[in-house]
Formats: structure tokens, sequence, C-alpha cells
């Protein structure tokens, strides 16, 4: 009986076993192993033997590169842009997100209705709504200008009338914005089914003992929460490493030209860089970021849980 | 004496009184004012996350000319809705719907197969490995989607599926990887656990088969489940951009949405086109919107489950 459930549980999971061999586990292991393979062409599948230049030149692009050649951005240019991005764009969200999340937790009408005005960003393309951005964030006759009375201040494009080149950090406020919009739903769904869940008597006791509404936010209800926060900064932080859609919709597929005075000169990313190179056919390359790409998020995650053990009450 | 000290106390009584009195309507105050400013503050935000769309239909609907007022208009003078027509035989909308639609429903229908064989694996069938294979599968989700891109983007290359010049061959190469997902296996494993032992033991005794329990009994009850799965991944196919870009390599017959979307309108300045551009945006987003009103509890719920198990 036994041996025979056994196999027959295999075969209900041949399809998934059969698909994820070929599209996952191999091509994770295949990975690392192209990251470290010299002069590959995986065309015919030569190579001449195995070397760490790879991450080398992903790493150093002052020492191996100049403008023009194929690598000449992942640490001087993707690598900050996506940490900058990743450091301001999550705690931003995150609080906004706790702060709307307790809002609606505490109004007594026209809770759903705000409910599902605040998941909307979550059920729309990001690249269609990154070009309304762009065409808010215009620099001639963008609203976003006209409302604060900035003139003709040029976000995210040069300005076609003067000329006026893009300051990386205007650029970056852009896509700042448009990443917190984007991402509020979901963090915003999270917190309130955590916060429906959290026993009133709390609240009740808290009430007696006289502590007013913000002091029981913050040492009841941020604490009682902690597991969804835990949970949410994770996805966030992986999710902001993997900034990539943003970007495009906002930017349009070359990642923007800035001022190189004022900063990097385009919001490229690790993950625009990864598939870049995949464009390029240099998949060595793109491999040894990927695998870089996968280290740091492994180091945060791991980072966070080890941080989050003395703090989070479950 | 005795009448000074009645005088007293009623005096003290009242005073009482009178503090819990005033006291009770400061709390209430309070509670009006911090319920004021909550909603004052909902709102506020809530017209922050409304903007873009109300922006994205208004531009839509203006002339070019209209667009570049000195003073912008919150209501289009005269309404346009030929950008509309210009923004459909501009994106090539027919074979962009129909690639989504193909490519979003076999990879759907993939993902549905999958999933329920392996979801009533995990949860109804004893075998060994089975906590471990189980884990695996959820370790995978932890790995950036990047470390596979690469491999299977050579590995479907090898098989010409690549360069945009075998349609057939794209097809399969948008859709074969995305035939499986460990979160919805994840999340109708959790479904069909909740569905009672008795109801499993009444079938065997009636003689019925795995098969005909899984396809008769399990799937039927985990009908919400199904729909928001279904659901979900059809949304993930008309936002999917980036590997679709990759395998259609500049052949906008294989284009899906959205990639047919942002390469169509990508000049930026394009003043007097963001009427057409933003036609173009409705047109990509209002299908979203449409599913997101008729499935609304179906989806919020796929997308909050994740954060339940804490």
């Amino acid at each position: 009986m036994e041996t025979k459930n056994n196999y027959k549980a295999w075969l209900y999971l041949a399809p998934v076993i059969i698909l994820m061999a070929v599209f996952t586990f191999y091509p994770i292991l295949n990975t690392f192993y192209i990251s470290f393979l010299k002069g590959y062409n995986y065309i015919n599948g030569t190579f001449r033997g195995f070397t760490f230049d790879n991450y080398i030149d992903v790493l150093t692009p002052v020492l191996h590169s100049g403008p023009g050649t194929n690598f000449e951005s992942v640490m001087q240019i993707a690598l900050p842009n996506t940490m900058l991005l990743t450091v301001v764009t999550v705690p931003c969200s995150i609080g906004l997100a706790l702060l709307i999340a307790i809002g609606l937790n505490s109004i007594p009408f026209l809770k759903k209705i705000f409910q599902t005005i605040f998941f909307l960003p979550y059920v729309t393309n990001a690249i269609a709504i990154g070009m309304v951005f762009s065409v808010i964030f215009d620099t001639d006759y963008g609203i976003f200008n006209s409302i604060l009375g900035l003139g003709k201040f040029p976000w995210i494009y040069p300005s076609p009338s003067t000329g006026e080149a893009v300051n990386y950090w205007s650029a970056f406020l852009a896509i700042c914005i448009y990443i917190v919009w984007h991402s509020l739903p979901y963090k915003i769904l999270i917190f309130l089914g955590g916060l429906q869940n959290i026993d009133k008597q709390y609240y009740e006791a808290a009430q007696i003992d006289g502590a007013n509404k913000l002091k029981t936010s913050w040492k009841i209800t941020v604490p009682l929460l902690s597991p969804q926060i835990l949970y949410v900064c994770i996805t966030s932080f992986i999710g902001a490493f993997k900034e990539y859609n943003s970007v495009i919709g906002l930017f349009g597929t070359a990642g923007g030209a800035f001022d190189q005075n004022t900063g990097p000169r385009n919001m490229t990313t690790m993950v625009y860089f990864i598939y870049d190179q995949i464009a390029k056919n240099k998949v060595q390359y793109a491999s040894a970021a990927a695998v870089i790409l996968f280290i740091i998020i492994m180091i945060f995650t791991a980072l966070q849980f080890y941080v989050s053990k003395k703090r989070v009450h479950y | 004496m005795n009448a000074l000290n009645d005088v007293s106390t009623t005096l003290v009584l009242k005073n009482d009184k009178f503090n819990i009195e005033t006291k009770q309507k400061l709390t209430k105050i309070g509670k009006v004012i911090s319920l004021i400013i909550t909603y004052a503050f909902l709102l506020f935000m809530a017209l922050l996350v409304i903007f873009p769309f109300y922006w994205m239909i208004i531009t839509s609907l203006k002339s070019g000319a209209e667009i570049k007022a000195v003073v912008p208009t919150y209501w289009p003078m005269t309404v346009r809705w030929d950008n509309y027509t210009t923004a459909f035989t501009r994106l090539n909308f027919g074979t962009l719907l129909t690639n989504t639609l193909i490519v979003g429903i076999f990879s759907t229908i993939g993902t549905l197969i999958t999933t329920i064989l392996a979801a009533f694996a995990f949860a109804r069938l004893e075998f060994k490995g089975r906590d471990l294979m189980f884990s695996l599968l959820l370790a995978t989700m932890m790995i950036p989607g990047e470390m596979m891109v690469i491999s299977n983007y050579i590995s479907v290359s090898l098989f010409g599926m690549t360069g945009g010049t075998n349609i057939i061959g794209g097809y399969a190469a948008m859709i074969l990887p995305f035939m499986i997902s460990v979160f919805y296996i994840y999340l109708l494993r959790q479904n069909f656990k909740q569905i009672p032992n008795e109801l499993y033991l009444a079938a065997k005794v009636d003689g019925k088969t795995d098969w005909a329990y899984l396809w008769k009994v399990m799937v039927p009850l985990a009908m919400p489940t199904l729909i928001t799965i279904f659901i979900l991944k059809l949304m993930g196919a008309w936002n999917s951009y980036v590997w679709p870009n990759l395998i259609a390599s500049g052949n906008k017959d294989l284009y899906l949405i959205t990639n047919g979307l942002r390469e169509t309108f990508s000049t930026a300045n394009d003043i007097d086109n963001y009427g057409i551009q933003m036609a173009g945006t409705v047109i990509v987003t209002v299908p979203l919107l449409l599913l997101f009103i008729f499935f609304r509890k179906y989806i919020m719920r796929g997308v909050g489950r994740a954060g339940i198990k804490g």
C-alpha cells in the first residue's frame, strides 16, 4: 500500500518536477557555472577555461572599460542606483503604508471604499503607469511643475526648449515617488490583515490605563504587528532590489540620460544590467551580476531575520 | 455647622460631577478631532493615489494644443475620442491582444494543471521525502528569477526559439517556463488541507480512486482559490515585459501588450502625441481595472494570503 502510494505521489508531482528541473534547478546551477567561464560562447558551448575575471570585470569597470564598452556600468551605476532606491523607497513606503493601514483600521465609515482606492495601484501595468508619471513630470507641460509652480524644471527628460540637462537627484526623486506609489497597496493589504487579527482587549486595557492614541499605536499596534512588518520588510527589500519595470516605464528603454556632474548618468539597475548583458550575448557577465544580486539578497534577508529575532513578538 | 458641612459635600459632589462631564466631553471632542484628522489624511492620500489615473484619462482625451496650454485644464475642453482610434491602430492592438491571450491562457491553464496535481500530492498523499521536497520548492521562492533567466534564455535559444523568426517557438518559450508557480502550489495546498479527512475516507468507501476524488471533490471545493490563481496569472501575463522582450528580439509580431506599448511610444518629449500615448496606457490599464472590479474579492484574498502566515 505504502509503496504504491509512493509511486503514485511522484506521478502527480512529475509535471512540476520535470518543469522545475529544466527551468529552475538546472538554470540556478548553470548560472553559477557560467559565471566562472572564460570567453563563453553559448551558441556552440565553447569556453577557454575557468576564471574569476567575470566578477572582477563586472565589479571594477573603471579599470577594464571606457565609455561605450559593454559593461561600463555595474559598480559605477547600477549597484549604487539599486542600493539608493532600496534604502529610500523601502522605509518610506513601509512607514506610509503603516500609517494608512492604522488609519483605515480606526475609521467607522467609508472603510471599504478607501480600501478599494488604496488597492488600485496594485492592479496596474508598471510600464503603462510609469509612462503616465513621465507625462505628469513632463518638463514643459507637466502638471507636477504646474501645481508646484516650478516653471519648466526638467525632472525626467532634458528640457526640449532650453536643453537644460536633468539633475540626477530630481530624476531620483521622481522615480522614488513612483515606486512608493506603486508599492503601497500590497503593504497596506498585509498590514490591514494583521491589524484585524489584533485582539481588541489590548486597546481596551490601554484605554483604561489612560494611554493616548499615539502611545497605543507605538506600544501595542507596532509590536503586535511585527511579524507582518518583518515579512513586508523582506519582500519589499527583495522587490526594490529587483526594480526594473519602473525604470523602463519612467525613463524609457535607455534608462534615462542625466547630467553627469550631478550623479550617475542614468537610472539603470542591477536587473537592467543583467538583461542588457543577455541581450548583448555577454551571458557570463549577466551570470556574474546575477550571482552578486543573489548573494546581496541572501545577506540582507539573513540580516533582517537576525535583527528581528530580538524585536519580533510572535 | 451641620448645614455648612452639607453644603460643602454637595459642592464637592457637584464639582466632581462637573469634572467627569467635562472630561467625558473633552475625550469625546478629542476623539472627533482625531477622527477628522484621520479622515483628512486618508482623503489626501486617496487623492494622491487616484490622481495618476485621473490624469491619464483626462490627458488621453485632450488634443495636443490643449496639453500645451499654459494653464492646464482639469477637464478636456473638446473631447478627442479619435486619440483612441489612433492609439489602437498605432499599437497594432489586434496582434498584441492575440499574442497576450495565447501566452496568457496557455500558461495559466498549464499552471492550474501542474498546481492542482502537485498541491494534491503535497496535501493528501503520504510519501517518502514529501516534506523535504516541499521545503525545496519553497526555498526556490527566495532565489531571484534573474538567476534562472540567463540559462533559460540559453536553453530556448539553443532550440531556436529566440530571435523572433520562429513564431510558434517564440510562443512556447514564453509559455513553458511559466507553467509552474511555487507560490500557487503553496496557496492551493493550504486550501486542500482544510478539506476534512472524512470526505476522503467516505470517497474511499465508495470505491472512488484518488484521481476521481481530486477532480470530483477537491477541485470544486477549492474553486475560489483556483479562480484567484487564474486571475492573478492572467494579470501576470498581461503585465510581463522583460522575458517576452528578450524572446521577441524586436519582432513586432511576437510582442505582448506591454512590449507593444513601450515600443510604440518610446520617444520622449513627444508632446503633441501625449494624448495618443495616454490613450494607449488607458487601453492597457482598463482590462486590469475591469478584472479588479469583477474579481476584487479573489484578487485581494490571493495577494493578502501571503502575509497571514506570520
